[in-house]
């Protein structure tokens, strides 16, 4: 079963920046444990292009699809048994980030 | 009700759970199991009164559980194939937690009440799923439309298939935590039947603590070691002995100190007793006892007194002060503050509950708690504005009831 793992960060209230030698050696267990399957950090909201091509015409708006206080900053891919063992990953890895972590399945 | 009526009856409460357990184990899927078991039990309902109660009812509806749950599978599987990837994880080779009987009904309690799910979710799930309820039922039971109950179990159970929340009990280091989530849900169910809501309702809801209480003596079955699960139990059987003497003819709620405690029921209270001095025995012997040992021990305090005046309150203060120390909640707080006017006066008492004013202001008790200690004081006027206060956040009819008059009586 696979999960997308969404690292949530909040603009008026961020998470600390110093947590990238922690996130490593998290990544790392990942690997070895079989968790892992993708994983990415992202650029700032304010990179965003949305682009609507349903019409005549592509249409580019410059910035996020949804503008608000909390984003997501990163993702994970993680293939695991069951949702208790990808919740428990979960809640290391929001320790580990400093930051609140959304589980959800692939269908 | 007739004997068949009355057998069937019987039955659902004893084998439900146990039905569609064994048939979400066998076909890993809660909502073949739920749909299996109701129509097994329908048709017990159609044929045992013309074909007799078979001689052992729960091996019949397992069986025609099953066979209803292979047709319709059957049926599903010519529409489409994706019913063998959506199986449920079931833990083969669960860890056994010290003193548990490997039951399935154990399983389908810790998925009804995964911690995944929303709180109220979880409740609905449990009466739906562990005690056999039906949605109009659970639906009354929580003033909610039965469409939109309806729905919330739908998808919870949808939630359950799609995030592959599994099917069995939890490993040992993540039980106690896990059990304390499946004790706050009965906790729940009690009390919204203790102390029902909404304008409509019977002040006590018998239907739900009678509900509460098997569901508990379920857990406490097959958790035999468990020692928070004996306390919620004994919290409980405590609490409901009173319940002839809560509610007035007049539908008036009756405090602790007015009660008739000849009315209590004495059965409930040695059962209640016993499980506590199980509990006493263990903590002596060194097991840190959690919160509803506690509460069960205060009520057992309560229970012992033949009289409001013989009430051991420095032992009910003792009792709340080892609860603060686990439990740092204000209403724990308010309910200490309560005992210490027995011991320090309603001065001393007041002062404490008003430092809570920040974190209870929108809580009945905290202003009906004032209103009382005001009173008490002499304070009349303060005590009618806190009466005042306390009657528009109630929402249980009796409570209301005493409230308004003992806002009334005052002079």
């Amino acid at each position: 079963m696979q999960y997308l793992v969404s690292v949530i960060d909040d603009k008026s209230n961020p998470g600390s920046t110093d947590r990238r030698p922690a996130i490593s050696a998290f990544n790392e267990r990942l690997i070895a444990e079989g968790y892992w399957v993708f994983a990415g950090g992202l650029a700032d909201t304010d990179a965003a292009t949305v682009i609507d091509n349903r019409g005549e015409q592509a249409v580019f708006s410059d910035g996020p699809f949804v503008e608000s206080k909390e984003y997501l900053a990163g993702v994970w891919v993680w293939e695991a048994p069951d949702l208790d063992v990808a919740l428990k990953l979960a809640a290391e890895a929001s320790k580990v980030c400093d930051r609140k972590i959304e589980v959800r399945p692939f269908q | 009700m007739s004997d068949v009526e009355e057998a069937v009856t019987r039955v659902h409460h004893e084998e439900w759970a146990r039905v569609v357990a064994a048939l979400t184990r066998r076909f890993g899927d809660l909502d073949i199991a739920e749909e299996a078991a109701a129509e097994a039990f329908a048709a017990a309902v159609q044929r045992w009164p013309a074909d007799g109660i078979p001689p052992s009812p729960g091996a019949w509806l397992t069986t025609t559980a099953n066979r209803k749950a292979i047709d319709r599978i059957r049926r599903e599987n010519k529409r489409d194939d994706k019913q063998k990837e959506a199986q449920m994880v079931y833990g083969d080779d669960p860890p056994e937690p010290v003193g548990a009987i490997d039951d399935d009904r154990l399983r389908l309690i810790f998925t009804c009440c995964h911690p995944a799910l929303a709180m109220q979710t979880r409740v609905a799930l449990t009466l739906r799923m562990v005690a056999g309820l039906t949605v109009p039922e659970i639906a009354r039971a929580f003033l909610a439309q039965e469409t939109a109950m309806g729905q919330r179990i739908t998808r919870a159970k949808a939630k359950i298939k799609a995030a592959r929340i599994p099917y069995r009990v939890p490993a040992a280091q993540d039980l106690p935590a896990r059990v304390c989530g499946v004790l706050a849900v009965l906790y729940l169910v009690f009390n919204e039947g203790y102390l029902a809501t909404g304008p409509d309702t019977d002040p006590v809801r018998h239907d739900l603590t009678a509900e509460a209480i098997r569901l508990t003596r379920l857990i406490r079955a097959l958790m035999p070691a468990d020692g928070e699960v004996a306390g919620l139990l004994a919290l409980m059987l405590l609490t409901d002995a009173r319940r002839a003497a809560r509610v007035s003819a007049g539908g008036e709620l009756v405090t602790l100190d007015e009660q008739d405690r000849g009315t209590w029921d004495a059965a409930l209270i040695a059962e209640g007793h016993r499980l506590v001095r199980e509990r006493l025995a263990a903590a002596a012997a060194g097991v840190a006892p959690g919160r509803y040992q506690i509460l069960a021990a205060i009520s057992a305090v309560h229970t012992c007194a033949r009289d409001i005046r013989d009430t051991d309150w420095s032992q009910v203060v003792a009792l709340y002060d080892q609860l603060v120390r686990i439990d740092p909640s204000p209403v724990i707080a308010l309910n200490r503050a309560i005992a210490v006017a027995e011991i320090d006066g309603p001065q001393v008492a007041l002062a404490a509950v008003g430092r809570l004013e920040d974190k209870l202001a929108g809580y009945h008790a905290y202003h009906a708690t004032r209103a009382d200690l005001l009173r008490r004081l002499g304070r009349s006027q303060q005590s009618r504005a806190a009466y005042d206060q306390a009657i528009e956040l109630a929402g249980n009819t009796a409570e209301t009831a005493y409230l308004t008059r003992r806002r009334d009586q005052l002079r």
